[in-house]
């Protein structure tokens, strides 16, 4: 899960990690109210879970309360790579001498984690990374041994922060990865990491992305889910204990086990090109493939409106093509009236002949039952194409 | 020869008295796969029926192997304690550790990682989250369907289980030496590169079927490990050219992050190391259908 700005800021000062003052607002007068209690000019920053916001005007310098209230009046609704700004965070303007660079992260290849620090931070990293990597330094980390004050005056010395500020980089790298690991975090970046004309540092934005895995033993983390910016579909399917992310088709895609599902993504939109339809969703039900998990499953994917077509792609594995028959037929006489799309089913594996005569015998008016996934991706994305 | 599990495989089942555990255990049993006990600290002692098979239960992992010679063991036990659970086994010195277990926290999986480096390497880690490892006829520590494919000279690995049942399907007149799911965590045990390897030293393994999805660079370093050292035929397959960016497609690891990770970068990776990559799962079958009909 990643988290705002202003989230991220959030668990960086409960762990120490030096930050300013801020306050959240979701109209131009809590903006101007704010910005009038700091007395003083203010940014006002489009709180958006992607990069860009400079560049496409979602960051602002305010220095009287009523041009705050202009800027957030601005800000507010903005469309940034597709992230609608619903929030502004209103902090305190602070004069700049430097801008540096600081992640923690995963290193998958190393199966550990990653410092990452540079002097020259304020900009795209990735183009540092590219153009300059000697300005870039990288450091592993030990996930035993953690990060204390010693490996930490490694990752500053080898980044070459200026002598006046190490200790306090140092400070901060430590308190960074106490929040990175108390929170269970899979990045932590702060870029700019800044240095005032005082040489105090502060860290004046916040990434954090959140293991969801993680979430059992962090119950505050829910409160962080942003549930109005979730998409409703998702939303639903999540309560449902169902693995669902909503893309943008019209053919609707069941499946079990999150690289078939992928894999059945890819041969539909294949299919699907000559007649102008993609997949409308990522939809895992698991291995269990129960009537009951089918039935929720279905329900959300005819919830959503674009779908014109459903292909049911499961591998019987664990579970019996029979049985997965049975959960087909069965959800939708659960379903009843509500399923209106036709289904194209291809099931493969243990007992797959019992499971294509289930279907057979039904004789559903809304299922066709394909042989191969390769033949069924192509019948579901023409019955989507014939839907529109 | 198959790799990593044999038929001298002695198995145990940590987390072996809980749902998940007793259903495969009953499942393993039945596909010959030699289990000699479980594990659950609260219930040592205590024996478990598997439809006949009586199986004892011992108090660590420590304890089941000096009192059965296990060598393999196989951890369905739940997020919380995986972490715990896999350390016990390393600690234990157990040549393999197949961890089941789906949603452990990255931070318990780095950690247990660390903890196998810095002992030595001495047990073999695979996984988490991943379906586990079959030698067919020889023995099966996981959830892979043992009726699935016989055994043959088809070497398998894949990062995720449904595609290896489905890959398995396809080529089942064909059969295999080893399949074996490492999984879809953004840090796992055994990887691509190591499973090819072990493919490339094993005597009845003929060719290689590998199967990658989006997220990280694995495949892409794979794909260099083989034009290096790997002589026999390999097949890829890469699940995910149509996800989106920043969206986790079911795998915790399975995300492309701007222009990383991507399904394009990974087959073109592989096809520079001269690995014939199918579009489809059907059509990657096609290609080692032919790569085994030709030898």
């Amino acid at each position: 899960m990643d988290l705002y700005e202003y989230q991220a800021k959030d668990l960086f000062a409960a762990h120490g990690v030096p930050v300013l003052p801020g306050d959240v607002a979701t109209n131009p007068a809590d903006a101007k109210a704010i910005a009038a209690k700091f007395g003083q000019a203010v940014v006002v920053k489009a709180q958006v879970k992607t990069g860009g916001r400079g560049k496409a005007g979602g960051v602002k310098l305010a220095s009287t309360p009523e041009e705050t209230e202009e800027k957030a009046t601005a800000i507010l609704g903005l469309d940034i790579k597709g992230h609608i700004v619903h929030r502004v965070l209103v902090t305190p303007a602070s004069d700049i001498a430097e801008e540096y660079y600081f992640s923690f992260l995963l290193d998958r290849a190393n199966r550990t984690f990653l410092a990452m620090a540079s002097v020259e931070g304020g900009m795209d990293i990735e183009e540092v990374a590219a153009t300059k990597p000697e300005a870039l330094a990288k450091i592993h980390i030990d996930a035993i041994q953690g990060v204390d004050a010693a490996k930490a005056k490694e990752i500053a010395d080898a980044a070459n922060f200026p002598a006046e500020v190490k200790d306090q980089v140092i400070d901060t790298i430590v308190k960074l990865w106490e929040t990175f690991v108390a929170e269970d975090a899979t990045l932590v970046e702060v870029n700019p990491l800044v240095r005032d004309p005082q040489d105090k540092i502060v860290a004046l934005d916040g990434k954090v992305t959140l293991d969801e895995n993680a979430s059992f033993r962090h119950p505050a983390h829910a409160e962080l889910v942003d549930k109005a910016a979730e998409n409703p579909l998702e939303a639903k399917a999540k309560e449902k204990g169902l693995n669902y992310v909503k893309l943008d088709g019209e053919v609707g895609i069941i499946g079990n086990g999150a690289g078939l599902v992928m894999s059945t993504l890819d041969v539909v939109a294949y299919a699907g090109e000559q007649y102008g339809v993609k997949p409308a969703n990522f939809l895992d039900i698991g291995g269990g493939a129960s009537a009951e998990v089918m039935a929720n499953g279905l329900d959300v994917i005819l919830g959503d409106e674009a779908v014109r077509s459903v292909f049911v792609n499961v591998f019987g594995g664990i579970t019996a093509c029979d049985a997965v028959a049975n959960g087909i037929v069965k959800a939708l006489e659960i379903l009843g009236d509500e399923a209106t799309k036709p289904l194209v089913v291809r099931l493969d594996g243990n007992n797959v002949e019992e499971g294509r005569r289930i279907l057979a015998e039904a004789n559903h008016p809304l299922v066709t039952v394909v042989d191969t996934m390769d033949n069924a991706a192509a019948k579901a994305a023409e019955l989507a194409a014939a839907g529109v | 020869m198959a790799i990593f599990l044999n038929e001298n495989s002695k198995v145990i089942v940590q987390g072996m008295t809980g749902a998940e555990g007793t259903k495969h255990t009953k499942r393993m049993l039945a596909s010959g796969t030699n289990i000699v006990g479980g594990v659950n600290p609260r219930k040592a002692g205590e024996k478990v029926d598997f439809d006949g098979n009586v199986l004892p239960v011992f108090g660590s992992v420590k304890e089941a192997m000096e009192a059965t010679g296990a060598n393999v063991t196989v951890i369905f036990v739940p997020p919380a304690f995986a972490k715990a659970a896999v350390i016990e086994a390393i600690d234990a010195e157990i040549e393999l550790a197949v961890v089941i277990t789906e949603g452990i926290p990255v931070h318990d999986t780095a950690y247990f990682w660390a903890h196998a480096v810095a002992t030595g390497n001495k047990t073999r880690i695979i996984g988490p989250n991943c379906p586990g490892i079959i030698s067919p006829g020889k023995s099966n520590a996981g959830i892979i369907p043992a009726n699935i494919a016989g055994s043959g000279k088809i070497g398998l690995v894949s990062k995720s289980g449904t595609l290896t049942y489905q890959m398995m399907y396809e080529l089942r007149d064909f059969g295999f030496s080893t399949a074996i799911g490492i999984g879809g965590d953004p840090i796992i045990g055994t990887t691509h590169i190591d499973a090819l390897e072990a493919f490339q030293a094993d005597d009845e393994t003929v060719a290689i079927v590998m199967i990658g999805e989006i997220g990280g660079d694995a495949e892409e370093r794979a794909a260099a490990y083989i034009k290096e050292n790997v002589t026999k035929p390999v097949v890829g397959y890469v699940a995910g050219f149509t996800a989106p960016e920043g969206k986790t497609m079911g795998h915790a690891g399975a995300i492309v992050s701007g222009s990383a990770g991507t399904a394009q970068a990974k087959k073109e990776a592989l096809e520079a190391a001269g690995v014939k990559v199918g579009n489809t799962p059907s059509e990657t079958a096609a290609l080692m259908r032919e790569i085994m009909q030709a030898l």
